[in-house]
């Protein structure tokens, strides 16, 4: 799609590695325009981005010079990630970038200057460059964070010796913005499900005077989170966001309700099995557990590693991962019509409660009526009147 | 001992049983069981719905009966049954219902709603509340022996005159007869040829039969007025006359009420499967015609219809016999609309004769009847009920309709054929 | 509490609390019925109770004519919502899964688009009962709150289940949450008013019956 003929076979890894060797004064002295250009990346590829995203936020077209002008122009932010009780699977799903990608290009764009997995650096250097990064940038810097926060024990989960929460609290302080990534830093996610052992919480119960943009997801679609970066660095502002902090263009929509297989749920056609015929002939998997209805996400339409496919497509039904405590839905293959705890036993311990306290009344009402018949009082002429 | 709400209320908890106890469990207030009284029909009179006559009977059932009911009767939020309730009712469970039984055959969920106005009237006269004519009538069936006050004198006077003018003899009190006839007071009064007819086609039909000197009287005041232990002597009577007489089977005449209560409550009332067998005249004159018994000769010419007295038909199950034995008398013979069965009642059945304060209701109601006739216009009308026949004479006079009312039994005698 | 955890309560414990009070409420119900007994009756039969009892539960489904003439629109409406309960509870395919989870066995559905239409249709019949009954003389006289609250816990499943098909106002699992719950109340207040009509109605058409035919009558 995009061509960056310097920079074959190289992954975005490298980019950051390189940025961040740079002089920590010249990364904000060069745009982002200058940036790209020096890497070798063609007008043509960067205008051919900022209409794919253009269009994949559902703007006018009218937006797309204003797109490219912005990041033209804009400043590389400082981007701290902070990853906290996760699994990276938040980071793997973004970095997935077999070709260079739309989503390698956002990698140019931020500086991201703190994060586990993809910095070079280790140890004290590590949490030197994020200190450095947030005291220079204060105010100004986006914190990304993903994995849930244990507020059980703060050992539980500790880098460098810093609490996940301390370590939050402290770097939200300077934070233009928070990116909440993945269903554990937005809603707790799988260190949330039943028992919760170390009373895991999502960053929007802890910081609440921050903006935060919720970007769920058992991982979240990569583009899905490139757009939301997009959208912050292009307006400086926060997408609308839904009622629970997600952003509307991505999570406005059902997976049900843009589902290919819809058409099979309204004819009542459904898998049974995973290997039925209606499985092999692609029909609705409402009865394997599809949480589809009950899930807003962008799979069905956007889909997954460049739109080959998502979960439905492959035959498995969705898992909801978008959606707070999906974990305790009371199972994947648990149609969501159907009730979570074993009502077939609690109907019949409940019968046999109930018969016994049915023989009980029945006995009472048959003494009641005994008793009036007992105490029959004979009526003669003599007792028709009062 | 006298009447007393605890007496009614303590009445109605003994008439609650599985029966009543499912049938209020399913009301829905459909109302539907007003389209199907003629009292309602007759006045719009929503109070009139069958189902509503029910309710002193309703509240104990619930108050007394369901855990919910017992739990708002505890916090005093269950309605009650008290004087005020059964004043009210009182019209509404007796002036406005023959227990004709249509309301029971149109309930969409089946309750016999007419089974629990029945029994609803048994607290109403155990409190003091039945009507006061009513109350009459029945004193007089238990001291005299009639709700009229026929004296068996007056049976007797009444069989001379049959005799005389048949030249057959009328057993009385023989034993070892086959047969013994109960006659209503109405029918000893006003239509003693209905003795004849029964002379004569017994005669004809070579069967023996009897009356009962001590047990003639087949109207059963105790039914009416809804007072099962006053029903339950007078069909003592019946039941020891008929043991006395070691007779085989005991025949209602043609009387509606006097069917159901020998018939069908009798047994249940005393306590004790009858040794002998209960059937309503007509059932024995099809029984004869079914063994060539009858020998019939000559048509009716004008234009017949039948009307389907309610405890006989609907409530007693005798539905095919009379349009059999019709006939055999008649090629001119038309159904009412809505017949059999669903046929409507008289409107002066179940006490509401006896009682003067429902004449006007029962003057109006007629209308109904009117109506069916309208449809069809008939030149006579059969009926098998003697209180049918002496109502839907009055109410025709009423209305200035000339239809006259003839006997099936006298009709089949006319038609004997003369050796 | 998020949506999930409220979708998730209400198809899970307050799933039980409804079965349970449904369950119990019912049987209870039955057995202060049964047990009262009756009496057995001495007069000499003239027709079967058990085989017209049984016929009756069956015959009175259908009226007699003059009664159709009379009582049209209860007939009409009635059966209109009461067959479109039945379709939208036991043909529309994520109930009989739900169906199935609990007794063990499903059935075949109905295409999506029937149940969704039928569910309309019977949103309308049921208003159109309600209007009668506040407008018709006999049914105003009769009618008690326990109707109206009946009423109203009845159409709800409806009218919940069809926004949350369509997902008209709240997000998706709210309505499913709410529609589900919706039917939890209609459980809880079963026992206790007359929906219990729904299983003693074969109770009392058969004693209606048997009573009857106990006399030689078809009823």
């Amino acid at each position: 799609m995009t061509e960056k003929t310097n920079n074959k076979g190289k992954s975005p890894a490298d980019f950051n590695q390189r940025e961040s060797i740079q002089s920590e004064s010249a990364q904000f002295d060069k745009t982002l325009g200058e940036t790209l250009r020096s890497q070798g990346i063609s007008r043509r590829s960067f205008l051919k981005f900022c209409a794919a995203t253009a269009s994949m936020m559902a703007m006018s077209p009218a937006m797309i010079p204003k797109i490219a002008h912005a990041l033209e122009n804009a400043r590389r932010p400082s981007v701290i990630w902070l990853s906290f009780q996760e699994c990276t699977g938040c980071t793997e799903s973004l970095t997935r970038a077999h070709t260079a990608t739309i989503e390698s290009l956002i990698f140019d764009s931020i500086s991201l200057d703190y994060h586990h997995t993809l910095q070079a650096a280790a140890g004290h250097a590590a949490e030197e460059a994020r200190e450095a990064a947030m005291k220079e940038n204060f105010g100004q810097y986006l914190l990304v964070v993903d994995g849930s926060i244990p507020m059980d024990n703060p050992g539980y989960s500790t880098i460098a010796g810093i609490s996940n929460y301390d370590m939050l609290m402290e770097t939200a302080k300077g934070a233009a913005a928070i990116i909440a990534v993945g269903t554990c830093a937005t809603y707790g996610g799988i260190p949330h499900a039943n028992p919760n052992p170390t009373g895991a919480v999502s960053v929007g119960d802890l910081i609440k005077d921050k903006p935060i943009i919720n970007v769920p997801g058992c991982p979240p679609i990569p583009v899905v989170i490139t757009g939301v970066l997009t959208h912050f660095l292009t307006f400086g502002s926060i997408p609308e966001l839904d009622h629970i902090g997600r952003p509307k263009v991505f999570y406005g929509q059902s997976i049900h309700d843009r589902c290919y297989r819809r058409p099979f749920y309204d004819k009542g056609l459904f898998a049974e099995t995973f290997d039925d015929e209606g499985a092999r002939k692609g029909w609705c998997l409402y009865k394997l557990g599809c949480k589809g209805p009950t899930t807003y996400n962008a799979c069905a339409t956007t889909k997954w590693n460049d739109g080959t496919s998502f979960p439905i497509e492959a035959g498995h039904p969705c898992l909801g991962c978008s959606e707070p405590d999906f974990w305790d839905g009371g199972g994947f293959y648990k149609a969501l019509s159907m009730p979570t705890e074993n009502i077939a036993q609690t109907a019949i311990y409940a019968a046999a409660g109930a018969a016994a306290a049915g023989v009980a009344l029945g006995a009472l009402n048959r003494n009641k009526k005994n008793n009036a018949v007992a105490t029959h009082d004979k009526t003669t002429i003599d007792d028709l009147e009062k | 001992m006298s009447a007393s709400l605890d007496k009614g209320i303590n009445a109605l908890k003994e008439q609650v049983d599985s029966s009543v106890a499912a049938f209020f469990s399913s009301c829905v207030n459909c109302g539907m069981c007003a389209e199907a009284c003629l009292f309602y029909t007759e006045t719009g009179a929503p109070e009139r719905t069958p189902i509503n006559k029910t309710e002193p009977l309703r509240r104990i059932w619930k108050s007394e009966y369901t855990l919910f009911g017992r739990l708002g009767k505890m916090f005093g939020l269950t309605a009650k049954v008290d004087d005020k309730l059964l004043t009210d009712w009182e019209t509404l469970v007796y002036d406005s219902c023959t227990l004709c039984g249509r309301c029971s055959m149109v309930c969409p969920v089946g309750i016999d709603i007419t089974l629990m106005i029945r029994k609803t009237r048994e607290g109403m006269a155990a409190a003091g509340h039945a009507p006061k004519d009513l109350i009459g009538a029945t004193k007089r069936a238990v001291t005299i022996g009639s709700p009229m006050g026929v004296k068996l004198p007056a049976l007797m006077a009444q069989i001379k005159h049959v005799e005389k003018d048949t030249g057959l003899k009328i057993p009385v009190d023989v034993v070892g007869a086959e047969y013994m006839l109960l006659l209503s007071s109405m029918e000893i009064m006003n239509f003693p040829e209905f003795i004849e007819a029964i002379a004569k086609i017994f005669d004809k039909a070579d069967a023996s039969w009897t009356i009962a000197s001590e047990a003639f009287e087949a109207t059963n005041s105790g039914v009416q007025i809804g007072v099962s232990d006053i029903a339950a002597e007078l069909v003592q009577r019946i039941v020891d006359a008929a043991e006395k007489l070691k007779v085989k089977t005991v025949i209602s005449p043609e009387c509606g009420h006097a069917y159901m209560a020998i018939r069908w409550d009798g047994p249940n009332l005393v306590g004790k499967a009858f040794n002998f067998k209960v059937r309503h005249i007509l059932e024995i004159l099809d029984e004869f015609r079914k063994d060539g018994r009858l020998k019939i000769s000559g048509k009716e010419e004008q234009r017949l219809t039948y009307h389907d007295p309610c405890q006989i038909s609907r409530r007693g199950g005798v539905i095919n016999e009379p349009r059999n034995l019709i006939k055999l008398f008649s090629d001119n013979f038309v159904e009412m609309p809505d017949t059999g069965k669903m046929n409507w009642c008289c409107g002066a059945g179940g006490g509401v004769s006896s009682n003067e304060r429902a004449d006007e209701i029962r003057l109006r109601v007629f209308q109904r009847k009117k109506d069916q006739l309208d449809e069809i216009k008939p030149d006579a009308i059969v009926s098998a009920c003697s209180n049918c026949r002496i109502h839907l004479e009055d109410g025709l006079e009423e209305y200035h309709v000339d239809i006259p009312l003839i006997s099936l039994t006298e009709t089949l005698a006319d038609h004997l054929t003369e050796d | 509490m998020s949506e999930i955890e409220f979708l998730n309560w209400v198809r899970g414990p307050g799933f039980q609390i409804a079965t349970i009070i449904f369950v119990a409420g019912v049987i209870i119900r039955f057995a202060e019925i049964l047990l009262l007994g009756r009496e057995t009756n001495l007069a000499e039969a003239k027709g079967s109770e058990m085989g017209s009892g049984l016929r009756t539960i069956a015959s009175r489904f259908i009226p007699d004519k003059s009664t159709i003439q009379r009582s049209t629109f209860t007939i009409v409406a009635g059966y209109i919502f009461h067959i479109g309960l039945f379709i939208t509870l036991f043909l529309f395919a994520p109930h009989i899964l739900m169906f199935k989870e609990v007794f063990g066995f499903g059935w075949p559905s109905l295409p999506t688009p029937v149940v969704d239409a039928m569910a309309v249709v019977t949103i309308i019949a049921l208003l159109a009962v309600l209007t009668y009954r506040m407008r018709n003389n006999v049914l105003k006289f009769l009618t008690t709150t326990e109707d109206y609250i009946v009423w109203l816990v009845t159409i709800a499943p409806l009218i919940t289940g069809y926004i949350a098909f369509h997902r008209i106002g709240l997000t998706a699992p709210t309505l499913l949450a709410i529609h589900i719950l919706s039917v939890e109340l209609l459980l809880v207040l079963f026992p206790f008013t007359k929906l219990m009509h729904t299983f003693t109605i074969v109770l009392s058409r058969w004693y209606g019956g048997a009573i009857s035919g106990y006399r030689g009558v078809e009823s």
